[in-house]
């Protein structure tokens, strides 16, 4: 018998049990409902912390310094990274770019308004290397970093903060009572949760150690690796060169902490993968659930419909003729059921974002797995009724009242 | 055509063994008009079963065109019952929610036929419901569905057709009307196998094959 008409039958036979069968497909509806939009919050909430992660930069090495301490107990950080540090990691071979820093807090003066604001001593490459763009006016020169200028770089917030509407590049700003003139104002990056990198403050690192905060180690060494180059291998660089610089005993553990961006990256993409795995099969359990739904109804089904398969197979149909008319219709009741839950599951999902709680992004693949596993569940789960089916006796199904 | 000797079917009835049929010879020739009559239990019901390929007996041998069904597995068991043979059931068994010219078509879909309206249609002319062929079975009257299952039988155009108490479940005005349409198809060539307890019925019939305790006691 062609396909065609068993599927027709079979939605004939379910239109003639209305309630019946929407009740068994809204196990499947909720199912892949819960499934669509779990998936589609997890990967909405990858995209968000990869996002964030990859808004500080991707080939970068961030260097601190370790913590001191003798016999297990940390007592502070170290003060040993130092410019000459920085210097002698931009003369490795796999190293683009390096930046000091240096932090301080600092209270920002602009006419009557004050704001109290992270103040960053950095070199000219810290705006490409962590992704920061200058909106308007401009970064300060290699000569101003040099001569220790007094020129500030400001984040949007804290120039919103200072200057409301008005012009902020000229101003003359004061930090810490030292006048400073403010020649750019940065791109909004947007908050990253543990740190709002719009509401900062930049100035060369030069002025910073000298006049701002009287500072002569560094805070953090960022590095950029070589275009192509093996992230890893500039770690191991940059570890061999630092132990050396600082003069540290052979077997002893390092004197500095390197955060690897792109290691960073990597775990918490792995993070997040096991976070949508984990909703996904939480969810896709009530999709097993409404697969044993249609297990029982397709078996009441076939209960009733005896008479009918005994008359079925005296005009010639073959056990497997009666197993695919059963099969077609559970796979056509989960099918049917996974393509609302998928339209439920993606409008749920897109409703979530729409009101701006979660992140979620809809995955066609996520989407067209839902309905394959919807439809596995109904061969599934429709195997054994439809093979009872077929095996029935015809004598017998025919003899039943 | 039919060619069955030695016969042997029991069953276990509430832990006592009937014989159903207990060494049953039968030959049946092509173009025949046979009634099997025989009080109930006396195994008529099994004999058809098997002659309609529904059953396989437990010992004896059974021919159809000189071929020994008793060694065909399943599916082409579902395949002689599909092309050589056609059911008539007493309570018509047609699939509700199913027009009469679906109903009808069905054998010819299980068997595969690209023309199995076209046939559809010809069967539901043969026994004159040709401007029914829309309606559901319970839009139609005893005799009409009656009609409709017969022409189920004829669309793959069998050469048995055998009918199980064809017209038990109608009143006897269309009894005769649906006898008579037994007697027209056997006009035509086709073998008719009717199981009935009722003597006026078996009496359409030019043969009559007497079943007793699960043997058979008259033939002629």
């Amino acid at each position: 018998m062609r396909l065609s008409l068993v599927v027709g039958a079979s939605l004939a036979s379910l239109r003639a049990n209305k309630l019946r069968s929407s009740l068994a497909m809204l196990g499947i509806i909720i199912g892949v409902a819960a499934v669509v939009s779990m998936v589609a919050i997890g990967a909405g909430a990858q995209a968000q912390v990869l996002e964030r992660i990859t808004a500080m930069g991707t080939d970068l090495l961030i260097i601190r310094p370790g913590q001191r301490g003798t016999g297990g107990v940390m007592s502070g950080t170290q003060q040993n990274l130092t410019l000459e540090d920085a210097r002698a990691l931009l003369d490795l071979p796999r190293v683009r770019q390096v930046t000091p820093v240096v932090q301080g807090m600092g209270q920002v003066k602009f006419l009557g308004r004050n704001t109290r604001v992270q103040v960053q001593g950095v070199a000219l490459p810290y705006l490409p290397m962590r992704g920061f763009e200058v909106e308007r006016g401009s970064a300060f020169s290699e000569a101003q970093v040099e001569s220790s200028a007094r020129v500030a770089v400001l984040g949007p917030v804290t120039a919103e903060n200072l200057f409301g509407g008005a012009e902020p590049v000229g101003a003359l700003v004061k930090v810490n009572g030292i006048g400073f003139t403010v020649v750019g104002v940065l791109k909004a990056k947007g908050d990253q949760g543990w740190f709002n990198p719009d509401d900062q403050v930049l100035v060369p690192y030069t002025v910073a150690m000298k006049q701002l905060f009287g500072l002569t180690r560094l805070r953090e060494i960022d590095v950029q690796g070589a275009e192509g180059a093996d992230l890893t291998q500039v770690q191991a660089d940059v570890t061999r060169l630092l132990r050396r610089r600082h003069r540290q005993a052979e077997g002893s553990g390092d004197d500095f902490t390197i955060r690897n961006q792109a290691e960073m990256i990597e775990t918490m993409s792995r993070v997040t993968r096991t976070f949508t795995l984990l909703l996904g099969s939480i969810a896709g359990i009530s999709l097993l659930v409404g697969g044993i739904g249609i297990m029982n109804i397709m078996l009441v089904t076939v209960t009733e419909r005896t008479r009918e398969i005994g008359v079925r197979k005296a005009i010639g149909a073959r056990n497997r003729d009666i197993l695919r008319q059963f099969l077609v219709e559970a796979v056509v009741v989960s099918l049917l059921g996974g393509l609302v839950g998928a339209a439920l599951g993606s409008a749920t999902a897109w409703l979530i974002s729409a009101l701006g709680a979660f992140p979620a992004r809809i995955e066609p693949t996520g989407v067209v797995l839902a309905l394959g596993f919807s439809a596995a569940v109904g061969v599934f789960f429709g195997w054994y009724p439809a093979r009872r089916a077929a095996r029935l006796d015809p004598i017998e199904a025919l003899r039943y009242e | 055509m039919i060619a069955a000797t030695g016969l042997v079917k029991r069953y276990l009835l509430g832990g006592q063994e009937v014989r159903a049929l207990d060494g049953v010879d039968v030959h049946i020739g092509a173009g025949e008009m046979v009634a099997v009559r025989g009080p109930s239990g006396c195994g008529k019901s099994t004999l058809m079963n098997i002659i309609g390929c529904l059953d396989r007996p437990e010992a004896g041998s059974y021919r159809l065109d000189g071929e020994e069904v008793a060694g065909l597995d399943g599916d082409r068991l579902a395949g002689v019952r599909n092309r050589r043979i056609g059911f008539v059931f007493q309570t018509f068994n047609l699939l509700p929610r199913m027009s009469a010219l679906d109903n009808v078509a069905l054998p010819a879909h299980y068997g595969d036929l690209p023309d199995a309206g076209a046939r559809a249609r010809r069967a539901l002319a043969q026994v004159g419901l040709d401007d029914r062929m829309h309606h559901q079975p319970n839009q139609l009257s005893g005799g009409q569905r009656q009609r409709v299952a017969i022409a189920r039988a004829l669309v793959m155009d069998p050469a048995i057709v055998l009918a199980d108490e064809p017209t038990g479940a109608l009143d006897s005005r269309t009894g005769e009307e649906i006898l008579a349409l037994f007697k027209q198809l056997n006009g035509q060539g086709r073998t008719i196998i009717m199981v009935t307890h009722d003597p006026a019925v078996a009496a359409h019939c030019p043969r009559q094959i007497h079943l007793r305790d699960g043997r058979v006691v008259e033939d002629g």
